[in-house]
């Protein structure tokens, strides 16, 4: 520590900005429903989120039953099947792990770990979870309407999303794009907030480098979904306008059902290019939120700072700015010239030198650490090892000529199951775990999460490790029922049944951990201010449950950085970033 | 997807700038204390609302670069036909940029704590956006008149598509102008400075807005007008 400088040790200077000019709530509808206080909002983002999340978890269970015993459900047929498909994986993608991630964790935590009262337009903010909620009402209305939901795919491409035929194409098609259309301006609405409390929130001595990598994961994120979903959003409009007034963006001169339709000169293709501009950006402003909490974790309960932290912080957006360059392999089977598939394997294998870099420090930050198999602790290794596990399935499909083989099998599924899927999951699992004591102020249940963990972990693992080997016998994706394959052997059948099996039972599992949330908010074991003795701003609230306005008369001053941890001669093992220099150690 | 590269590279290269400027190079581990000189700086000493202002554009910007680039990429193809483009676009691009200088004087006059001029330059400025919105219905009616919005006419969607995304934004502008306005005619005459100040971060926000619309109308327009093409066409030799 002889290189340590110090600087300001006496008395504290006021903030070099003013504080800002709190809204405080008159009635109970605006202090727990029209809310303009961050946290409040984070937790309806939270629960929203959560509980369409649960209704994609059902879709799922009913797609793995007619895939292990077709004809057992009889209410699933073809048509059905694809809406399932389809909307399980928008509602997932999208409006959960999305609007967890930025809106629920990014709503909570900014204000928090910056030193911040709220976010700097809380008025905004509010109006971006109620233009969410009204996109989830929009998005659920679809399994009401005549025809039902979509069943184009998460993709939705057209021609065939809008053509006669397709599941959904009478109305639920033009419902989906709506509800895109609306998270898209509540997400907007949100993610100026998160930026700018980001850029102009932070309290006195918290520089950009002194932030958690929380933040740095939640802001790079925001960035980049703020650049991204506008591809969405244009995709959306145009294709809305061919489905509804007859414009020709997408839709080319086609025939159906033996008749010429008056589509004329659309490309298709151009869809695909803005839709994966904004869907491959979209796999990693999931991942890093994942990335930047499970930095966190990962040294809170190693008891140990991380390492190569500004490498952390370059590799983040490094892997923001490179996402933007390979979305393309996504398309490789689209007929692209073979120069571009040349290029955007190449981006897409670069990618992985940032992302190794990661996953490098965790588990150099791991070594020799005073690991503690705390919850968090136990989510985030299996986060380590799960994104592992994606990552290179992800190397295979970004080369050309394996992927193209494989593009059509379930070794696709099981690779973006278990990279964006199961991983940043774990992720939130692990983070729920970790702050579930400042939002509530009582523990989460010890034995009912390690049960939750287990099945979850070992059952991920069960799921999609054989899925891959599915796919590799070639057993094709989006296919509602197999029928006689001359070349797929027995076994997959056999091992489908097994992986239907496992996840009715992990996602059955995800009510223990339900249960848990909601037992433990009354009878958890009262958590105390800092239970993980971490080192970061939230932590050191005057109150737990941080009250409004956070921080009470005075905002706090960092002195640190947020990985203090184990420092030698410290009196504790963890130093917080407001706890001002010892003079003894200048 | 050229042009929307080509602005993320411009927006990548401003991010990396700005990431050095705040010590993204600095080792935070051997910090301790409050940085006075080097590495700290309070976040930007200027307004929120000008930052907030300023990421919304550069989403909008995100946004105008997509369609530009869909609208490059569909120009590409064989069965191209562009529109004739009706005179009346030169029109409401002059009363663009009216309502755009307006406004600049606008900004003038709040510094100067003219109440009339700011009244005055808000007017003209709503005015003249007002008569651009009519301008773009009337190159609208003409087009469609002509047959040029038919399902099977892709330039005819384009022109709809860019013209009424262009168009709403200024709609949106519009309500901002309006509650400015509404709060300058609302302080009476003779007041004292401090009032008239407090106008100035507003009028200064909708200036900046409304310069932003027309330099994507600028862009806009040239694109219609077929002035990019040859850019267009040495791009696309570029990239294949």
């Amino acid at each position: 520590m002889a290189d340590v400088t110090h600087g300001v040790a006496g008395p504290v200077p006021m903030p070099d900005h003013d504080d800002v000019e709190l809204y405080h709530p008159k009635s109970w509808i605006t202090r727990y429903v029209f809310s303009q206080d961050a946290k409040v909002i984070a937790i309806q983002y939270s629960m929203t989120a959560l509980a369409i999340g649960l209704v994609a978890l059902v879709l799922s269970w009913l797609m793995r039953m007619q895939l292990a015993f077709p004809g057992f459900l009889t209410f699933i047929d073809a048509n059905f099947y694809y809406q399932l498909i389809t909307m399980h994986g928008m509602i997932m993608v999208i409006y959960l792990l999305t609007a967890l991630f930025l809106g629920g964790f990014g709503n909570y935590l900014i204000p928090l770990m910056l030193g911040a009262r709220d976010m700097v337009f809380p008025y905004v903010n509010m109006l971006s979870f109620w233009i969410y909620f009204l996109a989830v009402l929009v998005l659920v209305g679809g399994f009401f309407v005549a025809g039902g939901p979509t069943g184009a795919g998460w993709t939705l491409y057209p021609p065939q999303a809008i053509l006669a035929n397709t599941p959904g194409q009478q109305s639920g098609i033009i419902i989906m794009l709506v509800s895109l259309m609306l998270f898209i301006i509540g997400f907007t609405m949100g993610g100026l907030n998160y930026v700018v409390t980001v850029l102009q929130g932070r309290c006195k001595g918290m520089t950009l480098m002194r932030m958690p990598l929380t933040i740095w994961g939640i802001f790079t994120a925001t960035v980049m979904a703020l650049l991204a979903f506008p591809a969405l959003f244009v995709g959306a409009v145009m294709m809305l306008l061919d489905r509804l007034i007859g414009t020709s963006f997408f839709m080319p001169s086609i025939v159906a059902m033996g008749e010429r339709l008056a589509y004329k000169g659309g490309s298709p293709i151009l869809f695909q290019h803005l839709f994966w501009f904004f869907g491959h950006p979209e796999v990693y402003i999931v991942a890093l939120p994942a990335f930047g909490i499970v930095s966190d974790l990962i040294s809170t309960h190693a008891r140990k700072n991380i390492f190569g932290y500004r490498m952390m912080v370059w590799a983040l957006v490094g892997i923001g700015a490179l996402s933007f360059v390979v979305w393309a392999h996504h398309m490789y089977v689209s007929g692209m010239h073979p120069a571009f598939g040349f290029f955007f394997a190449t981006t897409t294998l670069i990618i992985a030198i940032p992302t190794a870099i990661k996953v490098y420090n965790w588990v150099l930050t791991l070594w020799r650490g005073d690991i503690h198999l705390t919850l968090p602790m136990l989510f985030a290794l299996a986060f380590i090892v799960t994104f592992v596990n994606g990552g290179l399935t992800g190397l295979f499909l970004g080369n050309v000529v394996v992927d193209v083989p494989l593009s059509d099998t379930m070794f696709v599924v099981a690779h973006f199951h278990m990279v964006m899927g199961v991983a940043p999951i774990l992720v939130i699992f692990g983070a729920i775990y970790h702050w579930y004591p400042k939002i509530t102020g009582r523990m989460l249940d010890d034995t009912l999460g390690k049960l939750h963990f287990w099945i979850t972990f070992l059952g991920a693992y069960a799921i999609f490790f054989p899925m891959h080997y599915i796919g590799l016998m070639g057993v094709p994706r989006r296919y509602h029922e197999m029928g006689e394959m001359a070349f797929v052997p027995p076994s997959t059948v056999d091992l489908n049944i097994f992986i239907t099996v496992v996840a009715l039972i992990v996602g059955a599992a995800q009510l223990v951990f339900l249960f848990n949330l909601i037992w433990s908010l009354r009878r958890g074991r009262p958590a105390g201010g800092n239970p993980w003795r971490a080192t970061t701003l939230e932590w050191q609230t005057p109150q737990t449950p941080p009250a409004h306005g956070n921080w009470g008369k005075e905002l706090p001053v960092v002195y640190r950085w947020a990985y203090d941890y184990s420092v030698p001669g410290a009196a504790q093992d963890f130093l917080p970033q407001n706890q001002p220099p010892d003079p003894r150690l200048a | 997807m050229v042009v929307i590269l080509s602005f993320m590279v411009v927006l990548a290269g401003f991010a990396g700038w700005w990431l050095l400027r705040q010590g993204i190079a600095s080792k935070p581990w051997l910090e301790v204390g409050i940085p006075a000189d080097a590495g700290w700086t309070a976040p930007l000493p200027r307004p929120t609302a000008r930052l907030g202002l300023a990421a919304f554009l550069v989403v909008a910007g995100s946004l105008f670069a997509l369609l530009v680039s869909a609208y490059v990429m569909r120009m590409g193809m064989t069965d191209w036909r562009p529109l004739p483009m009706p005179v009346v676009l030169w029109f409401s691009t002059g009363l663009l940029a009216l309502s755009s200088v307006a406004l600049h004087t606008t900004v003038i006059a709040a510094r100067r704590g003219e109440l009339d001029g700011i009244r005055s330059g808000l007017l003209a400025a709503g005015v003249s956006a007002l008569a651009f919105l009519a301008g773009q219905l009337l190159a609208w009616r003409e087009l469609a008149e002509a047959g040029y919005f038919a399902a099977s006419n892709p330039a005819g969607a384009f022109f709809g598509l860019v013209t009424a995304i262009h168009g709403l934004h200024m709609l949106g502008g519009l309500v901002a102008l309006w509650r400015i306005t509404a709060r300058a005619c609302a302080i009476p005459m003779g007041s004292a400075p401090q009032a008239v100040g407090a106008l100035r971060l507003g009028v200064e926000l909708c200036a900046t807005y409304w310069h932003f619309l027309l330099l994507v109308w600028l862009v806009l327009f040239s694109l219609l007008m077929r002035w990019a093409d040859e850019l267009i066409e040495i791009c696309r030799g570029l990239v294949t």
